[in-house]
Formats: C-alpha cells, sequence, structure tokens
C-alpha cells in the first residue's frame, strides 16, 4: 500500500515520481513543488526514473500561505 | 529652500543578507491573508523584497497559485519551516523547499510548544548547524536570549530573527531591553520576527537597532491590509531614521528648550 499525501492510493510499487504527478494534474515543469518519497526529496532531475517501492511514503508539496 | 522630501541616504541604506541587498528593511509573512488579490495589494503597499511561504501538501482544489502570484510581485521568496518540531522534520523541509524553489535561503522555525509556539531552543540550535553545513542561507527564528542568538550566529547563521511576543499574539515587544542586548551581542543583521501588533511596534525595533522587521499576522489579519501594510512600510523607514538620528537620554526632569537668556524682567 503507497500512501499518497498520507492517504492510501492506488499507486503500485514501479511507478515513477513522474506518475504520481501526472494523478495529481502536476506538470513535469510545475514551479514551487518538491516531492519527498519515506522522508528522502527526490529532486526534479529524477522525476521521471525515481521508481516507488513498496509501501512508500510519498509527499507532493508546493508553496502555501505562511510565516 | 533648504529642507528636501527627497529621499536621503539614511532613508535609503541597504540591508544586506548573505550578500543580498533589500532595499526594503520589511519583511511580509504570507500567512493569513483572505485572498490573494489583497495579499498581492498588500505586497505592493508594503514595499517589501522578500515575502515567506510554507511548504505544504498540494491541494488539488486549490484556487488560484500563490507561486504565481508571488513572481507577479517581483518579490524573493524566503521559505519557512513552520510547523516542524524537532531538528530532522526541519532539515527534511528545508531540502524540500530548495528543491521546490530553487533557493538556499531558509527561514528556520522549530517549535517547542503548541499554545506559545516558542523556539525549542536546542532542535533550533542542531537544524541551524546542519543547514548551515549543508549550505543553507539560515535565518532562525528565535527567542530574544542574547546567548542564543551568539549560538546561532556562531554556527553560521546569516541573520537572528528574534520575537517580540509569540507569534500572531499582536502584543508588540515585551522585552525591549533584551532585545537591545541581543542586537550588541551579535553582529549579524537582526530581523525582529513575531509580536508586531501594530506601526509603533515596527517602528519601535528599528529604533532599538534592529535591521529590519518581519510582520505578517499585524498586517494580513489588519482590517484594512493594505492600509497597515503601507503604515508598517513608513514606520520601519521612521525608525531606521530615528535609530540613525540617536534619539536624546530620557531624563526625569524637564530640561528648557528655550534659553533663558535675554529674558524680560517684568
Amino acid at each position: 500500500m503507497i500512501l499518497l499525501n498520507g492517504e492510501r492510493s492506488d499507486l503500485r510499487a514501479g511507478e515513477t515520481v513522474a506518475d504520481v504527478l501526472a494523478r495529481l494534474g502536476l506538470a513535469l515543469n510545475a514551479r514551487g513543488v518538491a516531492v519527498a518519497v519515506d522522508a528522502e526529496v527526490v529532486p526534479r532531475t529524477a522525476w521521471e526514473t525515481f521508481a516507488l517501492p513498496d509501501d512508500a511514503r510519498v509527499e507532493v508539496l508546493t508553496a502555501m500561505q505562511g510565516g | 529652500m533648504a529642507s528636501s522630501t527627497a529621499p536621503t541616504k539614511a532613508d535609503t541604506d541597504p540591508l544586506v543578507i548573505a550578500g543580498r541587498t533589500l532595499r526594503s528593511r520589511l519583511l511580509l509573512g504570507t500567512g493569513g491573508f483572505p485572498s490573494l488579490e489583497l495579499l498581492a495589494a498588500a505586497i505592493r503597499a508594503s514595499g517589501s523584497e522578500l515575502v515567506t511561504v510554507a511548504l505544504r501538501r498540494v491541494d488539488v482544489a486549490a484556487r488560484g497559485s500563490l507561486i504565481d502570484v508571488l513572481a507577479d510581485a517581483g518579490v524573493e521568496l524566503l521559505p519557512n519551516t513552520a510547523g516542524c518540531h524537532t531538528a530532522r522534520d526541519a532539515v527534511l523541509t528545508a531540502r524540500l523547499a530548495r528543491e521546490a524553489f530553487a533557493t538556499d535561503w531558509i527561514k528556520l522555525e522549530v517549535i517547542g510548544d503548541e499554545d506559545t509556539l516558542l523556539p525549542d531552543a536546542p532542535e533550533l540550535l542542531r537544524a541551524a548547524e546542519e543547514l548551515v553545513d549543508e549550505g543553507f542561507v539560515v535565518l532562525p527564528y528565535t527567542t530574544d536570549d542574547p546567548v542564543l542568538a551568539r549560538r546561532l550566529q556562531d554556527v553560521g547563521c546569516a541573520a537572528v530573527m528574534p520575537l517580540g511576543a509569540p507569534i500572531g499574539s499582536g502584543m508588540g515587544l515585551r522585552n525591549p531591553y533584551n532585545l537591545a542586548l541581543l542586537r550588541d551581542a551579535v553582529h549579524v543583521p537582526v530581523v525582529l520576527d513575531a509580536g508586531i501588533g501594530t506601526a509603533s511596534d515596527a517602528a519601535l525595533a528599528m529604533e532599538l537597532g534592529c535591521d529590519a522587521v518581519m510582520a505578517a499576522s499585524a498586517i494580513s489579519r489588519a482590517q484594512d491590509p493594505v492600509r497597515m501594510a503601507r503604515a508598517m512600510r513608513h514606520a520601519v523607514q521612521a525608525g531606521r531614521l530615528a535609530h540613525g538620528a540617536g534619539r536624546i537620554p530620557r531624563r526625569l526632569y524637564a530640561t528648557a528648550s528655550t534659553s533663558a537668556e535675554g529674558l524680560a524682567e517684568l
């Protein structure tokens, strides 16, 4: 079971970070987006190649008002 | 006319943090604005060139893009680690912010208490040290403790951001004496952060020698945020000028401002 932003998802191991972003309707060149998988940053340059492991916890973050 | 209303050198002396020159000494927080339109108008009114943003989970239903609004405003982003309670979480959030916003600058917040939102000093110092080692330009939100401020400077922070009062409290500068001590304790820029309620608080911070003021709730939650943004802009400039001008000493008794010489005997 892969968690996407804290929610159960139908993502499967082997899908890439790019697949995750497509699922969220985000383009690969979206501004102000960062991705962590299992509490490690996945750099933008690796989005198309980084394959999700089993039981990955994926966080897709962006700018919000604050501070 | 001998006097001029044109800006003087003292009006405009820029703030330099980590080699970046800022003409405005007012930093703006983006939290609490009821709409992106009001935020954009307040940024213009404030004259601020550096504004904070937080990092949160993508909301696919969100309307409008904060990042686009800030890009249109032409301001630099200062991402924060708001909501982090441990050095570990703050460091990871800073790394994600660097990835998201292509900036090494981070406003480091590590919160130790939910009711006061006061910083957790040991975790803050640990996170600051680690982020400096990773090449970040670290601006830590800290208490008004001069010793902690010096420790943060010593691990390589580019500025320190002491509180005047708890975040969002609008209580002003509760311990101006400590802030004056802190100002003298460090050589990096001091940015008064948190507690500002209205323009006079910002002016006082600058008069005490702070290099800049950060305001968020005081502007965003004012009844008229754009008008308050303008007030803060003027207050920061006035306070800076007054600091440079050198205030008169406080005396218990009166000192006549008019000479008694030549006084008529009636």
